[in-house]
């Protein structure tokens, strides 16, 4: 053991070198071609900016909601909720957040809300919605910003974000990027 | 067809059809035959033996290998608690992220040493980037070390006599730069080109469109994730893992990470069949890892995609089926075969929450860590499996009366005894760790109320993941479980640390000894080892050692939760 220790040593070191600085350094000059120069994809609106793929608490009646978080949407301690399918008290929450839609959207019927609108998802910051838990939303927000709903229809169809190749994945929208064009139909 | 369910087929044949390619590269290594990536990799790997002071043509025995393994993995253990103690005081740590403490310290030592990447912090406020790019390190040298003594095992498979069995460093190092480096550098570019942040800034802070403040963490993670997967290490940057936004933003992301998970794994039973010449025994092997697999995975599947018998009778609808976990840009057909990817492979990292799961998929993710061959971990899939064979040639040997010989070598007691003893050492640590955790909580279920977020059988099944994924050296977990307790971080540690070095110490002595021994050629009397029957006997080997270790623990757990859904 004692032969083997030292040049394991100066191995290890050199390895080191290759593999958390050359191979960092390699990939991060790559990234400076990528948008944003790797620091996370963003859209810009006006003066601010919002990073795409990390969802946000849209909780506002005016907007389309995202799906429940076990975090809060908080993007520097993102989790799941970690509750087990049968645990009695994380069904008593998702029967609350049905009845909560139900008060806020009295045209939908318990059989038309979809599971992801009431469910928490594993990073807490899914930036998505199903196109159903999108449409489902816009009769309300068509009665709060006075417009018409088939323009919000419209809207939906416009933003969905298609399967890989048209054929492989779910179909589904962006909420940050609908909320947005919702702004921006005033 | 289904959108989801032809997701699903298109990553399986995709990494079936790399797999074939690369098994023949990773073979072409170990044989030591040109390749066209010598150009680059010889200066470098001369450069690294030369400044090191090793030889890397001295051959050495099977003793010698395991020694050499075993002191860079005891100097890898003492430099990583070193760092990880000291993090606070040391450069790269924008986020002013504390040390650790020294039993979270010496878990995550132990798990990224191992190859296991079992988490006890979040990534994000638990780690410094530095922190970050240690463990980097270890998820590339610590499955070259899986790779490297698989190597080892196939150099004493030869159809000869063998007295040594080539270098350990020379193989570690190649499989570090030729195999591993290479296909973390073509994922991570494929990452940062798809929205993975790949940057030394800290936390940004912004304003949301609702107007809420809200943080935003980052770093180097492209690089982190890219050998993260390829290397079954499965350690994840942020906390929720390839869950989160930014290590996986997308299905694409998503369809190159699940490839990336299987790919060395399933490339390693090719690699196999070229260096030993013996492409039927490689396509036997093959076959009864990926029946295992598929018998796991669709189920899991069906159930996923089914939903939550307890959400259904709320009334509502679940198109998208179980999603409490689980993100809508995956669906649950991708984050369902995840789970099973990841758990059969040792690799351990998630796309979904797997103590969120409807009960029997959890059930199929434990089995695959149960089993721990059905491709398994890379390199050391085929050390467990090789365990596995050397059982099913000595039962199927009494059997039909014959003596029990694999490759040409005849199989007997000794090699017997270390094949039982390593086979029995992995129910013995899950259940033995379980037991002790159950009767803990059992005695003070006050003192240990923060160890279970989920009441009854989910709660057991909880103690009972964190000890199977410990000792399947596969890093997942069901996270509900409050794991960063001196209790866990010590206990998992030990577990981690057994069931990584023996399972890889009883095939290279099993490999060695039967390489020093005089090799029979086959005749009429021989067990033919490359036939689907003896295929299906392996298969029955693993089955029945399972089943009578594991029935019982997985009653309490996910088999009761699942009739008492139904009920």
């Amino acid at each position: 053991m004692k032969s083997n220790f030292v040049p394991a040593l100066r191995l290890t070191f050199l390895l080191l070198v290759f593999f958390s600085c050359i191979y960092t350094c390699l990939i991060l000059v790559i990234a400076q071609l990528s948008s944003n120069k790797g620091n996370g994809e963003v859209v810009q609106s006006g003066n601010l900016y919002y990073y795409t793929n990390i969802g946000q608490n849209f909780s506002a009646d005016k907007y389309f909601n995202s799906r429940p978080s076990a975090v809060n949407y908080n993007a520097a301690g993102a989790g799941g909720s970690n509750k087990g399918p049968t645990n009695p008290e994380y069904l008593a929450i998702v029967q609350s957040r049905i009845d909560t839609i139900l008060i806020k959207n009295p045209t939908v019927t318990t059989a038309q809300i979809p599971s992801e609108l009431v469910t928490a998802s594993g990073s807490g910051l899914d930036p998505h919605l199903s196109v159903e838990a999108a449409e489902i939303q816009a009769p309300r927000i068509a009665k709060i910003r006075n417009v018409n709903e088939n323009t919000i229809y419209q809207l939906i169809q416009s933003n969905i974000e298609q399967p890989l190749f048209g054929i492989f994945g779910t179909t589904k929208v962006n909420v940050l990027k609908l909320n947005l064009a919702l702004d921006n139909l005033n | 067809m289904n959108s989801e369910i032809l997701g699903v087929l298109l990553m399986y044949l995709l990494v079936v059809l790399l797999a074939i390619p690369l098994g023949r590269y990773i073979g072409k290594i170990f044989n030591y035959e040109p390749t066209w990536l010598d150009r680059l990799f010889n200066p470098i790997d001369n450069l690294f033996f030369k400044l090191s002071g090793i030889n890397p043509k001295t051959e050495m025995t099977w003793k010698q290998h395991a020694i050499a393994l075993l002191t860079i993995n005891f100097i890898w253990f003492l430099i990583c608690m070193l760092i990880l103690t000291n993090m606070s005081n040391l450069p790269l740590n924008p986020d002013n992220n504390p040390s650790m403490s020294g039993d979270l310290a010496f878990n995550t030592a132990v798990s990224f040493v191992t190859n296991t990447n079992l988490q006890h912090y979040s990534g994000e406020s638990g780690l410094s980037y530095l922190g970050q790019l240690i463990l980097m390190l270890w998820q590339f040298i610590s499955a070259g070390t899986g790779i490297a003594i698989c190597a080892v095992v196939f150099a004493a498979m030869q159809s000869r006599t063998v007295a040594t069995l080539g270098n350990f460093y020379s193989f570690f190092v190649r499989s570090c730069t030729r195999i591993l480096f290479p296909i973390a550098v073509i994922v991570a570019i494929t990452l940062v080109f798809n929205g993975v942040p790949m940057t030394f800034a800290g936390k940004d802070t912004i304003t949301t469109l609702q107007g809420d403040t809200v943080m935003v963490s980052r770093g180097p993670v492209a690089g982190f994730v890219a050998i993260k997967q390829i290397g079954t290490n499965g350690g994840g940057f942020f906390g929720p893992n390839s869950a989160h936004p930014f290590e996986n933003p997308n299905y694409f992301t998503n369809v190159v990470e699940t490839v990336s998970i299987s790919l060395i794994p399933i490339a390693m039973i090719f690699a196999l069949g070229y260096v030993l010449k013996r492409k039927k025994l490689a396509n036997v092997i093959f076959g009864v890892m990926t029946a295992g697999f598929l018998l796991l995975c669709i189920p899991s599947i069906m159930n996923e995609m089914q939903g939550n018998k307890a959400i259904e009778n709320m009334g509502i609808a679940q198109n998208m089926g179980s999603m409490e976990g689980k993100e809508v840009r995956f669906g649950s057909a991708a984050s369902a075969y995840w789970a099973i990817t990841t758990t059969t492979t040792s690799n351990g990292s998630v796309n979904s929450m797997h103590d969120s799961m409807t009960p029997l998929t959890g059930m199929y993710a434990l089995l695959g860590m149960m089993v721990n061959s059905f491709y398994g971990g890379v390199g050391v899939g085929f050390l467990n499996f090789y365990i596995f064979i050397i059982l099913a040639v000595f039962i199927s040997g009494l059997m039909v009366g014959r003596t029990p010989e694999f490759l040409g070598k005849k199989i007997e007691a000794k090699e017997m005894k270390i094949a039982m003893v390593i086979a029995l050492l992995h129910p013995l640590l899950i259940l033995t760790g379980t037991a002790l955790a159950s009767f803990l909580y059992i005695q003070n279920p006050e003192a240990y109320s923060s160890w279970l977020a989920n009441p009854g059988n989910h709660g057991f099944s909880e103690m009972l993941y964190e000890f199977t994924s410990s000792s399947a050296n596969n890093g997942s977990g069901f996270e509900g479980l409050g794991d960063n307790t001196p209790f866990w971080n010590i206990a998992c540690g030990i577990v981690m640390l057994l069931a990584r070095y023996l399972p890889i110490i009883g095939p290279v002595a099993i490999a060695g000894i039967l390489a020093g021994k005089k090799y029979i050629p086959e005749s009429a009397g021989t067990l033919k080892t490359d036939t689907s029957t003896f295929g299906l006997m392996v298969f029955a080997v693993m089955a029945i050692v399972a089943a009578l270790a594991f029935f019982p623990a997985l009653t309490l757990g996910p088999i009761a939760e699942y009739f008492s859904l139904i009920n």
